[in-house]
């Protein structure tokens, strides 16, 4: 087993505060890991690090060779403009963006895969629907046919289960599983433990510190996760200095 | 015959065959364009864009008089400063990009007024704000459709990483850093624009041929390339109609091109087929399905 991602003392966050403090761990290549935690624990924090839009306060997010554009995230709330006049085909169409860039041609081999994905995700016939008219779940069914177009090494989905029904859930978990089976090492923030326990092997307890790190059934305890809680409702906006780094 | 008054205007006066080759030239390019900013919610930011190219107009006036050159060069340069200095102030501060650009543009407007006014007369300053699309002449014309062609090429090869950014700026951010360059590179394009369409029509105006035809085609159009045929076609239309009835009733140019955009703006708005009132609200009863 080889590591995908390794965290060394790692510190994020916003405005002098840390989301994240002194985080250290390693992920390996080709695991399934459930990012769990109240919020306000870091774990959106901890995504953006990886995939780079935050910088670290200190430490270091070490990805093992992979590059930006090797990694597919999936943010929590996509920054999307659903009025856009855009098919949900060229929507997800976007996903092949490492392959075809600002210039190349899309040809009937990458039409081929698009609408494989489009019907990996259950969205046959709806190609050309505006995206504006797609109802929650159907959007998060579109952004995963992109992620399954974006063919990456490593995927980070940030609550992609969030405020949709039993049935989408259950299909998108399906893909996570599929990604999985493929070895790709897909990390996900989740808030629901049942669908962490059945589907996820390896789980973080994370209220900005680290809580747990291991195996779901193991972390998931009722103990580790009140501890959890009581840990992430200390935010002090006339906190001192952390004085880690100088112990 | 009605085809007589139609076209004889344009067959007899050369000048205003040149007025419709400029404002053509003008539509072409600053159609797809205003569509774009219509589409990022930046409609006002094209007229506030506009004012920020004064004082650089007015610089190269004071400095060369009307000369094409430097009041163009002055203008894309105060343009793009404003642009890139509202950008810029937004990314390092607190404030949000509009409330910035806004303080920008304002400022840079009085400094524009200012400028023209220790040198020039209220004439001047009539043809800074409205220009003069019955006076093109070739250097004008020229430079009108160097800027159509440069713009529609520069539109092309942008294409699709503005139309990501547009749609999901997150996503662009993550697969490539192609971003920051494309939304300059469009606000160049802008600026270049509206600097283009100032000679015509003048700063007030040439934000009109951009964005009114754009607004028409959103209640035509439901995708993207559709939108921008339809915005160029409303502009040629705009255009056309425009000077004929400045042409018959003896009123200014630019403002009867606008007015007429603006006729087909209100026409769109009841009889719209994507969103217009006369589907939504006059039509009562719902869809099966």
């Amino acid at each position: 087993m080889t590591a995908q991602v390794k965290f060394r003392d790692l510190t994020l966050g916003y405005d002098r505060h840390p989301a994240v403090h002194h985080l250290d761990g390693t992920i390996m290549r080709g695991a399934l890991v459930a990012v769990v935690g109240p919020n306000g624990a870091g774990k959106s924090t901890l995504f953006k690090g990886i995939v780079g839009v935050l910088t670290p306060f200190s430490g270091k997010i070490d990805l093992c060779g992979l590059r930006t554009r090797d990694i597919a995230y999936l943010p929590q709330q996509a920054d999307m403009d659903r009025s856009f006049p855009i098919s949900v085909y060229d929507m997800v169409a976007m996903g092949l963006w490492r392959q075809a860039g600002m210039f190349a041609g899309i040809g009937r081999k990458e039409r081929a895969r698009i609408e494989t994905a489009i019907a990996a995700v259950g969205l046959t016939g709806f190609e050309q629907r505006p995206i504006g008219t797609l109802s929650g779940g159907q959007m998060q069914r579109a952004l995963f046919a992109r992620l399954l177009l974006q063919d990456a090494r490593l995927i980070v989905l940030d609550e992609p289960f969030n405020a949709i029904d039993a049935k989408t859930a259950a299909d998108l978990v399906d893909l996570v599983g599929r990604w999985h089976a493929e070895q790709r090492t897909v990390l996900a923030a989740l808030h629901d433990f049942d669908v962490v326990r059945a589907n996820f092997p390896e789980a973080l307890l994370l209220a900005r510190e680290p809580v747990a790190w291991g195996a779901a059934a193991d972390v998931l305890t009722p103990e580790n996760l009140l501890r959890a809680r009581r840990m992430c409702e200390a935010f002090d906006e006339e906190a001192g200095e952390c004085r880690v780094d100088a112990a | 015959m009605i085809v007589d008054y139609l076209v004889a205007p344009f067959v007899e006066f050369e000048f205003m065959r040149r007025a419709l080759v400029g404002v053509l030239a003008l539509v072409v390019a600053g159609a797809p364009i205003g569509v774009f900013l219509m589409l990022r919610r930046m409609s006002l930011m094209g007229d506030a864009m506009a004012h920020a190219i004064l004082p650089g107009a007015a610089v190269g006036f004071l400095v060369a008089g009307l000369n094409l050159f430097a009041m163009t060069a002055g203008g894309l340069i105060a343009g793009l400063v404003v642009a890139l200095l509202a950008g810029l102030v937004a990314r390092t501060t607190g404030l949000k990009e509009d409330a910035s650009l806004a303080a920008f543009f304002l400022i840079s407007l009085a400094l524009g007024v200012t400028i023209v006014s220790i040198r020039g007369t209220n004439i001047d300053l009539l043809h800074f704000l409205f220009g003069n699309v019955l006076g093109l002449d070739d250097p004008t014309l020229m430079l009108a459709a160097a800027i159509a062609t440069i713009s529609l090429v520069a539109l092309a090869l942008i294409w699709r990483p503005l139309v990501l950014e547009c749609v999901d700026p997150g996503f662009l951010r993550s697969v490539s850093r192609a971003g920051a360059p494309v939304h300059i590179a469009f606000l160049a394009l802008v600026v270049l624009n509206l600097v283009g369409g100032f000679h015509a029509l003048g700063t007030l105006l040439a934000v009109g041929v951009m964005m009114v035809p754009a607004v028409v085609a959103r209640f035509w159009a439901r995708d993207l390339t559709s939108m921008i045929l339809t915005a160029i076609a409303a502009g040629f239309v705009a255009g056309y109609c425009g000077l004929l009835l400045s042409f018959y009733f003896g009123t200014p140019a630019g403002p009867a091109i606008i007015l007429v955009a603006g006729v087909l703006y209100f026409g769109s708005i009841i009889f719209g087929r994507v969103g217009g009132l006369a589907r939504n609200v006059f039509s009562r009863r719902h869809l099966e399905a």
